[in-house]
C-alpha cells in the first residue's frame, strides 16, 4: 500500500454516490412526471451502490493487482448492463438526466483504472501476457461502443444523425446477404486486384528506376505530381476508360497505390549501407545477386511501409470510385444510394463492414511484416 | 623448445616469383569538400606468398585505405598495383581474397550460419558443402552452437568472430584483415591469434593484417609495416623470422622484445613528424 489515495477510484465513488442523489430522469412533457426513479429500479440501484463500495474500498487500499483490476471491470460490466436495461426497459431513452450521466461518469473513471492496471501488466508467461494484450484494446473498444449506445439513447439522438450501435448491429446481421455481395464486388474484386497490380508494378518500376539514373530524375517528380491528383477527378475518367464494373475501380486503386510503392522502394533500395555493399563487392557479387541478397532485404521495411499505406488507400479508393458509376452492387454504391433513401443504419452497416475489412487487411499486412522483417530493430526481442 | 628469432634490417626484397601484392609508387588522394586529403603517398610494398604482413600506425595513417586499395574497393590516384600479377579489379573478380572489415557487417536478416555461407552462395557452391564449410569455419572461431542465432543476439566480439568465419569460409589464398580482433578481450584475442597463426602455418595463406597492438603485430607477423600519417606512408618495414609454429611464450624472449622495441621506435618517429 502506497499511502496515497487512488484518484480514479475516488472520482468513481463520488460520482456513483451523487448518481444516487441526483434525479435519474427528466420530466415527460405529456404526463408532467419524472419517467423513472432509482428507488423503483433495484438493479440499477444495486449497481450504483456497488460502484460506491468498490470505489471507496480501492481508493484506500489501491488497485494493486490484476485481480483487483478485474473485479473493477466486472462491476463496471454489471453497471453498464443495468444502465442499458434502464434505458430500454424502463423508458429512460431520451429522458436521461444528471443522475444517469453521473453514473456513467463513475463507470468511466472505474473502467479507466481497471484497463490501466491490465495494460501495465507485465509477465514472462507468454499466454497470460497475450491475453492481457488482447483484453486491453477489446475492453477499450467495447467501452467506446457502450458510450456511443448510451449517449445516442440517453439523449434521444435522431436516428438519421447517428444511429445507436445496437441498431447498426441488427441491420448488419439482417443484411449479411447484401453485405457479402458488396464485399465481394468491392473488396475481393476491385481492391485486391488493384492493390496487387499497383503495388507489384510500383515495385518493379522502382527496381528499373533504380537501375537507370535518368528515369530517377524524370519519373520521381512526375510521380509526386500524379499522386497529388484528386481521386474524384480520376475516377470518372477511369469509368469511361474501363467501364462500370470493378475494373475501373481497380484502375483507380492502381493509380493511388503505384507511387507510394515506387517512392518507398526507391529509397529502400538505397538503405543498404556502404559497408554491406563493399562486402558484396569483395565477393564479386553481380547486380542481381546483390539485389536479391542485400538490397531488397534491406528495402523490406520500406516496402512494407508502402504496403500498409496502400492497404488503407486501396479501400478508400474503391469505395469513393464507386460513387461515379457502378453496377448495382458494391460498398460505395450502397452507401451513396442508402444515404439518398435516408436508410442511415444501412450506411453505417457498410461503414462497419469497411472498417472491419480495412482493419483485417491492414492487420494481415502488418502481421506479414512482423514475420518477414522480424530482424528489424523495431520488432526484435533479445532472447538467448 | 628453442626459438630462433632473428631480426633483419630492411634488406633488398628477395627476387621471388611468387609475389602476391606488388605496389609501386602508389598514392591516393581523397577529394573532399575541405580540399584534398592525402591518405597515402608514395607507397612501395611487396607481399610474397606465405607472408604474414602486419600494418601498424596511428589512427588515420591510411591502413584501412591501403587494404581497400588492395581489395579494389578504392582506386589509387597514382602508381602501379598488381595482385597475383593482375589488376586489383581482376583479382577481386577472381575472388582472390577474403576481407574482414573493421566492423562485423553481418546481414541482420540472416542467421549466423547463413551469414557465413553468404559468399559460398554467391560463388554457387552446393548446399551440403556450404553447411559443412560454415560449420568448420564457425568451429575455428569457436562459435559452434550459434549457427541459428541472429547477429543481434550475439555480443560485439562474437559478431566480429562470425565475420572472420565468413571470410575464412571460402578459403581464399589471401586474407585481408582490418583490425579483426580490435573488439575482443585479451584472452580471446590471444586465443584467436594462436588459431590464426596455426591456420597460416598449416595452409600457407598470405595475410595482410591491420592492428594497433605492437605485441600482436610482432607475435603474428613475418613482416611488420610501420606507417605514419599526413600524408600516409610507410616509414619502416621489419622482417622477423620466428618459427612458424611459435607459441605465445615467445613474447617473453629478448628477440621478441627487440622487435617490439624497434616497432615502437618507428611509431615514435612517425608521431614526432607532427610536432
Ligand atoms: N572516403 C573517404 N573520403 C575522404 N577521406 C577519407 C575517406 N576514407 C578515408 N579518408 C581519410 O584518409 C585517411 C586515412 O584513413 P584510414 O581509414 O585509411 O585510416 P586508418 O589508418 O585505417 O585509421 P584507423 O586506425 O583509425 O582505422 C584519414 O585521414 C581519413 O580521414
Ligand atoms: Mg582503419
Amino acid at each position: 500500500m502506497s499511502g496515497k489515495l487512488d484518484k480514479f477510484c475516488l472520482v468513481g465513488a463520488v460520482f456513483a454516490l451523487l448518481s444516487l442523489v441526483f434525479p435519474l430522469s427528466g420530466v415527460d412533457p405529456e404526463t408532467g412526471k419524472n419517467v423513472a426513479f432509482v428507488s423503483d429500479l433495484p438493479g440499477l440501484a444495486s449497481a450504483m451502490v456497488a460502484c460506491v463500495v468498490i470505489g471507496v474500498f480501492f481508493t484506500w487500499s489501491g488497485v494493486t493487482s490484476v485481480l483487483r483490476g478485474s473485479i473493477i471491470l466486472l462491476v463496471v460490466i454489471y453497471g453498464a448492463w443495468q444502465a442499458i436495461a434502464t434505458l430500454y426497459d424502463h423508458g429512460l431513452a431520451g429522458y436521461a438526466s444528471y443522475g444517469f450521466w453521473m453514473f456513467i461518469a463513475s463507470l468511466w473513471a472505474l473502467v479507466w483504472r481497471g484497463i490501466d492496471v491490465i495494460a501495465n501488466y507485465r509477465t514472462l508467461d507468454q499466454g497470460k501476457q497475450q491475453t492481457a494484450n488482447i483484453i486491453v484494446p477489446l475492453a477499450f473498444g467495447i467501452w467506446l461502443l457502450f458510450l456511443w449506445e448510451v449517449i445516442t439513447a440517453g439523449f434521444g439522438v435522431p436516428q438519421v444523425l447517428l444511429p445507436a450501435p445496437s441498431m447498426i448491429g441488427v441491420r448488419f446481421v439482417n443484411s449479411t446477404g447484401i453485405l457479402w455481395d458488396d464485399f465481394r464486388q468491392t473488396f475481393l474484386k476491385a481492391v485486391l486486384a488493384g492493390y496487387v497490380l499497383g503495388c507489384g508494378s510500383g515495385l518493379l518500376v522502382a527496381i528499373a528506376v533504380d537501375r537507370v539514373p535518368f528515369l530517377k530524375r524524370g519519373l520521381l517528380p512526375l510521380g509526386n505530381m500524379v499522386s497529388a491528383l484528386p481521386i474524384i477527378g480520376v475516377a470518372p475518367i477511369m469509368v469511361m476508360w474501363f467501364g462500370f464494373d470493378w475494373q475501373s475501380k481497380a484502375a483507380v486503386i492502381v493509380i493511388m497505390t503505384f507511387f507510394p510503392m515506387l517512392v518507398n522502394t526507391v529509397s529502400g533500395l538505397n538503405a543498404a549501407g556502404r559497408l554491406e555493399r563493399d562486402l558484396m563487392a569483395t565477393y564479386a557479387s553481380g547486380y542481381w545477386s546483390t539485389l536479391f541478397r542485400l538490397r531488397l532485404p534491406a528495402a523490406l521495411p520500406f516496402i512494407f511501409n508502402a504496403l500498409k499505406i496502400n492497404s488503407t488507400l486501396a479501400l478508400i479508393g474503391a469505395i469513393v470510385a464507386e460513387f461515379f458509376g457502378t453496377p448495382i452492387v458494391g460498398m460505395g454504391f450502397r452507401i451513396s444510394t442508402e444515404v439518398g433513401r435516408m436508410n442511415v443504419d444501412m450506411v453505417w452497416a457498410e461503414i462497419a463492414l469497411a472498417a472491419l475489412a480495412g482493419t483485417a487487411f491492414y492487420g494481415a499486412v502488418a502481421l506479414a511484416e512482423r514475420k518477414v522483417t522480424s530482424w528489424h530493430p523495431s520488432f526484435r526481442v533479445r532472447r538467448h | 623448445m628453442t626459438l630462433q628469432a632473428v631480426v633483419n634490417n630492411v634488406a633488398p626484397m628477395p627476387a621471388s616469383k611468387d609475389v602476391v601484392v606488388d605496389i609501386q609508387k602508389m598514392s591516393l588522394t581523397f577529394q573532399t569538400a575541405d580540399g584534398p586529403v592525402y591518405a597515402l603517398s608514395d607507397v612501395d610494398l611487396t607481399i610474397n606468398r606465405g607472408d604474414f604482413v602486419s600494418f601498424i600506425g596511428p589512427s588515420g595513417c591510411g591502413k584501412t585505405t591501403l587494404l581497400r586499395v588492395i581489395a579494389d574497393l578504392e582506386r589509387a590516384t597514382a602508381g602501379d598495383i598488381l595482385i597475383n600479377g593482375v589488376s586489383p579489379r581482376q583479382a577481386r573478380e577472381d575472388r582472390a581474397y577474403g576481407y574482414v572489415f573493421q566492423a562485423p557487417a553481418l546481414l541482420p536478416w540472416r542467421s549466423i550460419e547463413r551469414n557465413v555461407t553468404l559468399p559460398l552462395e554467391i560463388m554457387e557452391i552446393s548446399k551440403e558443402e556450404r553447411v559443412k564449410r560454415a560449420h568448420d569455419a564457425l568451429k575455428l572461431v569457436e562459435l559452434n552452437g550459434f549457427e541459428k542465432k541472429f547477429p543481434w543476439q550475439l555480443s560485439g566480439g562474437m559478431q566480429q568472430r562470425a565475420s572472420i568465419a565468413r571470410a575464412l569460409s571460402f578459403d581464399a589464398d589471401l586474407l585481408l584483415m582490418d583490425e579483426p580482433f580490435g573488439a575482443l578481450d585479451e584472452i580471446v584475442r590471444d586465443h584467436l591469434n594462436e588459431q590464426l597463426l596455426k591456420l597460416w602455418a598449416r595452409t600457407n595463406k598470405t595475410v595482410a593484417f591491420v592492428t594497433h597492438s605492437i605485441p600482436e603485430a610482432v607475435f603474428l607477423s613475418s613482416k611488420i609495416v610501420v606507417m605514419s600519417p599526413r600524408p600516409g606512408r610507410i616509414i619502416d618495414v621489419i622482417e622477423t623470422d620466428f618459427a612458424k609454429d611459435r607459441t605465445l611464450d615467445i613474447r617473453e624472449t629478448p628477440e621478441f622484445l627487440e622487435v617490439a622495441h624497434r616497432v615502437r621506435e618507428g611509431l615514435r618517429a612517425g608521431h614526432s613528424y607532427d610536432d
